[in-house]
């Protein structure tokens, strides 16, 4: 068996070297990699993720060979005779400090690049997202347009247990939305997340974060998408019976495509009846507390 | 084995006691407990037949497992080894009681150090008021920006919080005083400061009662006044629970000694209530001073 | 079994009398009470440490029960089996459950049994007690049942428990409290009893740097056990009150912060993830150095790494919580402080490799299981590490990368573990061998399909897949059928090992008393008979 044993490590290893290979955006299904995703933070977390993973494959592959020279070796049935000694200073304190050595060289770059993430100042435009059990708010808090985005009805109706339909027709599957977050391209987001009743979690994978949306609190990320196209990701934080089905879409568009959607918004809302009250309706973050609603109606 | 009957005679032997129908009867009881609190809180009607009868088997369970262990020392069945394992189980049983006040102490501190100031507006979370709390301008007591439970007033620390402080001081003296007269052999002057120990005790109680009362009826300050409610009435309240505890805990003590139990060599059980009542003593400092005082 | 001297409750009243009566009623006491009564009254460490074992195996079986509900929603996209909450309570009970039904009762079970023989000593120091542990997880886990038929369902917001989710909970909320408090009593319990039993039970002359390697991954653990319990306890008690007493400790209304539970529970939760694999350290480094014939490589390093593995895991906690919003601060000394950890368990991965270096090495099934501990659960510690890098993890966070990351340590870590004491010590217990044959069929079959279980975990996660979700986009579809299929194949070959279980029991070859006796293992509890008869070192050895 210690054949089995070698051919099963070597496998292992093998698979995760072959996870490289993933990396290919295009590639949907089999996917076995992180995404390097459109934005330069995505980038460089991919960047930080295929450093510390290539530093556990090189030591796992330098721990587990000698792990298993010993198993193929050592063995009472090939009449080996154990030694006796049962320590060994000068190994002892190699081992412990070649990994702080290695883990040192790792803190480096992940704390520069945990800096450059927290840094959202200079930003061009703010979006406010509230989760809600199980929609998103999209609020652009400097142009006054408010509205929820919530699982497209083809996909809920899909999902239902026994609804006949064949998901694999159904593209996109669980990732598609009545109204997208329009952003424009090349423009630095600052996204502020919040929630209106439990904990949610707002991630696009193609930008690299996650940031939890805690009800009464406000957290901040932020991103600059390079490239146009629409980018899907889900809420990630158990928050309930629909927690699968509350999708994040993307759209991120060219500045002028941006700046004509948004003014189409804008006129909407004018049009709407009795747009104040709307326009609180929609905006109150929370709509229990009175203090949400009069930021709301300062906009 | 260090089998009973031999052990009583061969002070060598660990005493390891035969079967026992306590941890049993200690289990189900708390089950159906357990299972009746639940049930109240879910407003079941027959739950508070669930509760208490739980409860009273939890208390019967207590008596007679208790009685047993006592009855077995008076025996004679327990060897250093044995007093020495007890003595470790308290400690670290007391340990574990610190812990659980950790909780509820970092949980204070939380409020007052981060979250309270952050939903005001201060360090990295200052969008957080800018855009849900506009209005709050955070200052320790709060109820929180929602002014949950409406305004309250506080116990000022110098009034019955103090004297309290005082008397749990002294009862911690008067145990000690206790325990040297046990240890000197003089039983008068224990049984005199250790019923002084539980007298105080209990009066401590009765003080902190009738601060609640206060807190509800004249202050309106309730365990739903915010995040100061919440953490001062869960912090004093199990404090007085345990004192509570303690006091019954003193009050079993003393009926031994008028039964004429321990001698100045061996008195674990005494030792193990004074170690647990100077327990209770300065987690309530830690309360005087962070809950009432700072 | 006579019961004299417990039916006079009248604590003021007894006299020497009664107890001479009693302790008369027990001349009978060298064997074990017949019947039910004896495993209710029983004050005996392997009678107990018995219960605890089969206790945690029923749990594993209903827990993974559960997992193959939810792996088997999984098999495909699109809604088959379950309605999404239903979907939610099984992975939340599924991990109570494994977590604080299967793999704890199974090392208390195992520290039962062994600890007292291991360090010659006639029982745990308080054996009523420690029957009270074991009856009181038994009612804590009928609470956690019987909170599955309660209206609304039972909890459902996951095994971390967080608010204002969990608040949402229907009347299972209560009854869910209070069993994790009775089961938190009874760890207290438990824990304080193995301290007080190493502290001041041992042998003469088995100083601490003497003793074997699980008493002393048990006693750190009991020491982790004894300071966060009671922090759980805390905080589920302010769950209660914010439920029903109108506190806000983890509402921002009133001040509080839905963050706050998070630190409390980490504070605990962290240190509960090394509670579950030390004594599975401890485990692994008797099982190598007996079939490497060969004495454990660097003693005194294994003890020190463990000792500062318990210590970091107190101050690591927030690397759960990397996405909440910390302060830059924060995250940054959680981020350094959690890849520390990889340095001390890095010294144990190395100490047992060395163990087998220049060894005479056999293959029995407990070797077996050791050796897959060994790569697998390094493979775990890897992700583990790679998730401690706080940038990454904000990709990494709630997917499936993270449930392969702790399942590989759990599962191939700390169940194989488990797994490969009963093989090592089931003779011992017994007094028969296993079916070696069957056994090694079960090992292959648990230790590939294991793979092919979490694996693929990994590359789901990356993907994009969230955990805790009952339906998924079809770009998930082809690795959550291999991992399902993985699931089935792990689970039935479980049950191989509960029929080989059962079947030692009933018979089999006869066991020497040193079981595997070319091998030469050392420790105490391969001087006593097997079985190890009823009481044993009545008189304590002498160790010198
Ligand atoms: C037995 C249980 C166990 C163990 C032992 C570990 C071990 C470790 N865990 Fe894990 N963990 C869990 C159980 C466990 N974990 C669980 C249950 C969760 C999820 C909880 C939930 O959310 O539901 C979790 C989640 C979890 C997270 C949160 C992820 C997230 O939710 O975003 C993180 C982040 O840092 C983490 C890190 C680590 C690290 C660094 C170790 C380290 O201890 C690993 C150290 C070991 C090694 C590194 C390998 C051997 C070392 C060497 C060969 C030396 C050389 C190596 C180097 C120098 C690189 N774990
Ligand atoms: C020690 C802990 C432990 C153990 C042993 C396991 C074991 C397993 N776990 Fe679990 N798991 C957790 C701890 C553990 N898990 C935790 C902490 C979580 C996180 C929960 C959360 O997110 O809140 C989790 C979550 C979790 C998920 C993610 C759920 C989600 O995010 O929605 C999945 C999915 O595949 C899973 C699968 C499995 C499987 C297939 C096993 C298998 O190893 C199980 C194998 C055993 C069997 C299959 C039993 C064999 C018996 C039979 C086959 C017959 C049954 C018959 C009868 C009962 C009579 N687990
Ligand atoms: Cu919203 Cu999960
Ligand atoms: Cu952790």
């Amino acid at each position: 068996m210690p054949k089995k044993m070698v051919r099963r490590a070597l496998a292992a290893t093998a698979v995760i070297g072959l996870s490289l290979l993933g990396s290919n955006p295009a590639m949907a299904a089999w996917t076995l990699n992180l995404r390097e995703g459109v934005t330069e933070l995505s980038r460089e977390i991919y960047g930080l993720h295929m450093l510390i993973l290539w530093v556990c494959v090189a030591i796992a592959v330098a721990v587990f060979s000698v792990m298993i020279y010993s198993i193929a070796t050592f063995r009472k049935s090939k009449g080996a005779v154990p030694a006796t000694f049962d320590h060994s200073t000068g190994a002892e304190v190699t081992w412990t400090i070649i990994p702080v050595v290695i883990l040192v060289a790792m803190a480096i770059p992940a704390a520069r690049t945990l800096v450059k993430i927290e840094d959202a100042s200079g930003s061009e435009l703010t979006v406010k997202v509230t989760g809600y059990q199980w929609k998103w708010q999209y609020d652009y808090v400097d142009h006054g347009v408010a509205f929820f985005s919530t699982l497209s009805s083809r996909h809920n109706e899909a999902r239902q247990v026994d609804s006949g339909v064949d998901v694999r027709q159904v593209d996109d599957y669980l990732l598609d939305v009545d109204n997208p977050l329009v952003v424009p391209v090349g423009k630095k987001v600052r996204v502020l997340v919040t929630a209106a009743d439990v904990i949610h979690n707002w991630w696009v994978p193609d930008f690299g974060l996650k940031k939890d949306a805690i009800p009464g609190y406000i957290n901040e990320l932020w991103f600059r998408a390079e490239k146009v196209g629409t980018y899907r990701g889900q809420c990630a934080e158990l928050c309930g019976r629909d927690h699968g089905f509350m999708p994040v879409v993307v759209r991120v568009v060219e500045q002028a495509q941006f700046d004509t959607w948004i003014a189409g918004q804008q006129a909407a809302r004018q049009a709407a009846a009795a747009p104040a009250a709307q326009a609180a309706a929609t905006v109150a973050p929370i709509a229990i507390e009175t203090p949400a609603l009069r930021v709301a109606a300062a906009e | 084995m260090a089998h009973a009957a031999h052990t009583a005679h061969d002070a060598g032997k660990y005493y390891i006691p035969h079967g026992s129908k306590w941890p049993i009867v200690g289990s189900v009881s708390l089950f159906t407990m357990m299972l009746g609190a639940a049930a109240l809180l879910n407003g079941v009607n027959i739950a508070p037949y669930i509760f208490w009868g739980g409860f009273l088997a939890v208390l019967y369970m207590f008596y007679g497992w208790f009685g047993t262990v006592i009855g077995e020392n008076q025996a004679g069945l327990y060897n250093e080894g044995v007093d020495k394992s007890f003595r470790m189980g308290m400690m670290w049983f007391i340990f574990s009681e610190v812990m659980f006040f950790g909780a509820f102490f970092g949980a204070l501190y939380y409020a007052r150090q981060l979250s309270v100031p952050w939903l005001g507006g201060e360090g990295s979370k200052f969008l957080t008021n800018m855009f849900l709390w506009k209005e709050y301008d955070p200052a320790w007591p709060t109820n929180g920006p929602a002014a949950v439970g409406g305004a309250f007033e506080t116990i000022p620390a110098f009034g019955l919080p103090a004297i309290n402080t005082a008397i749990l001081l002294t009862s911690g003296v008067t145990i000690t005083i206790a325990h040297h007269a046990l240890k000197a052999g003089n039983r008068t002057v224990l049984k005199i400061f250790l019923a002084l120990t539980f007298l105080l005790g209990f009066l401590f109680v009765g003080l902190q009662a009738e601060e609640y009362m206060h807190a509800y009826h004249e202050l309106n300050l309730t365990l739903g006044s915010g995040v100061y409610g919440s953490t001062f009435f869960m912090l004093t309240g199990f404090h007085g629970l345990h004192v509570t505890l303690g006091a019954i805990m003193l009050v079993v003590i003393w009926l031994r000694v008028m039964k004429g139990h321990f001698t100045p060599q061996h008195h674990f059980a005494f030792e193990g209530v004074a170690w647990y009542w100077h327990f209770v003593d300065v987690v309530w400092l830690g309360l005087f001073i962070f809950v009432y005082w700072l | 079994m006579s019961e004299t001297n417990q039916t006079h409750p009248d604590v003021l009243s007894r006299t020497h009398h009664d107890v001479e009566v009693a302790a008369q009623g027990h001349h009978d006491d060298h064997g074990p009470a017949r019947g039910i009564a004896r495993w209710l009254t029983t004050t005996n460490h392997k009678d107990i440490g018995t219960m605890y074992l089969v206790f945690s195996l029923v749990m594993f079986l209903i827990g993974g029960a559960m997992a193959l509900v939810i792996r088997a929603e999984l098999f495909m996209p699109g809604m088959q089996l379950v309605d999404p909450q239903f979907f939610n309570t099984m992975t939340t009970v599924h991990a109570l459950i494994m977590v604080f039904g299967a793999v704890m009762p199974a090392t208390v079970g195992l520290g039962n049994w062994m600890i007292p023989l291991q360090i010659g000593a006639p029982d745990m120091a308080l054996p009523r007690m420690n029957n009270f542990s074991f009856w009181l997880l038994v009612a804590a886990f009928s609470l956690l049942i019987l909170s599955l038929f309660m209206p609304g369902g039972g909890p459902a917001a996951g095994w971390t428990l967080y608010p204002p989710l969990v608040l949402q909970t229907g009347d299972a909320f209560p009854l869910a409290i209070f069993a994790i408090h009775l089961a938190g009593a009874s760890s207290i319990m438990g824990a304080i009893n193995i301290i007080v039993t190493i502290m001041n039970l041992r042998a003469p002359g088995m100083s601490l740097l003497k003793m074997p390697m699980f008493v002393w991954t048990w006693l750190i653990t009991a020491y982790l056990l004894i300071a966060v319990m009671p922090v759980f306890a805390g905080a589920v008690t302010m769950l209660l009150t914010d439920h029903f007493f109108g506190t806000t400790f983890f509402a921002a209304s009133g001040g509080g912060d839905p963050v706050l539970y998070q630190h409390i529970f980490w504070f605990f939760g962290h240190p509960e993830v090394y509670i579950m694999i030390l004594p599975a350290f401890g485990i692994v480094s008797e099982i190598i150095p007996t079939f490497s014939r060969k004495r454990l490589f660097g003693y005194d390093a294994m003890v020190y790494a463990t000792a500062s593995i318990a210590f970091l895991s107190f101050i690591v906690w927030a690397h759960h919580m990397f996405t909440v919003g910390m302060p830059l601060a924060g995250e940054m000394f959680f981020m350094l402080s959690t890849m520390l950890i990889a340095v001390p368990t890095g010294v144990k991965v190395f100490n047992w490799t060395a163990t087998m270096w220049k060894g005479s090495l056999t293959f029995e099934t407990p070797m077996l299981f050791a050796l897959a501990f060994l790569f697998l659960f390094t493979i775990g510690g890897f992700s583990g590490l790679m998730m401690a890098i706080a940038p990454v993890d904000f990709q990494y966070h709630d997917t499936y990368f993270i449930v392969a990351h702790f399942h590989y340590v759990l599962v191939p870590g700390a169940v194989f573990a488990i797994m490969a004491a009963v093989y090592y010590w089931m003779p011992k217990w017994t007094g028969h061998m296993y079916d070696e044959r069957l056994a090694r069929i079960h090992f292959w079959m648990s230790a590939i399909f294991v793979n092919v279980l979490f694996f693929p975990q990994h590359f789901l996660g990356l993907a994009g897949m969230p955990r805790r979700i009952p339906d998924y986009s079809t770009q998930f579809a082809d690795w959550n059928m291999v991992s399902s299929i993985g699931a089935f194949g792990f689970g039935l070959s479980q049950l191989l090992f509960v029929y080989i279980v059962w079947k030692t029991a009933r018979g089999g070859v006869k066991a020497t008393a040193e079981v595997w006796t070319d091998a030469r293992p050392q420790g105490l509890e391969w001087t006593v008979p097997s079985p190890a008869p009823y009481h044993t070192f009545d008189e304590a050895p002498l160790v010198k």
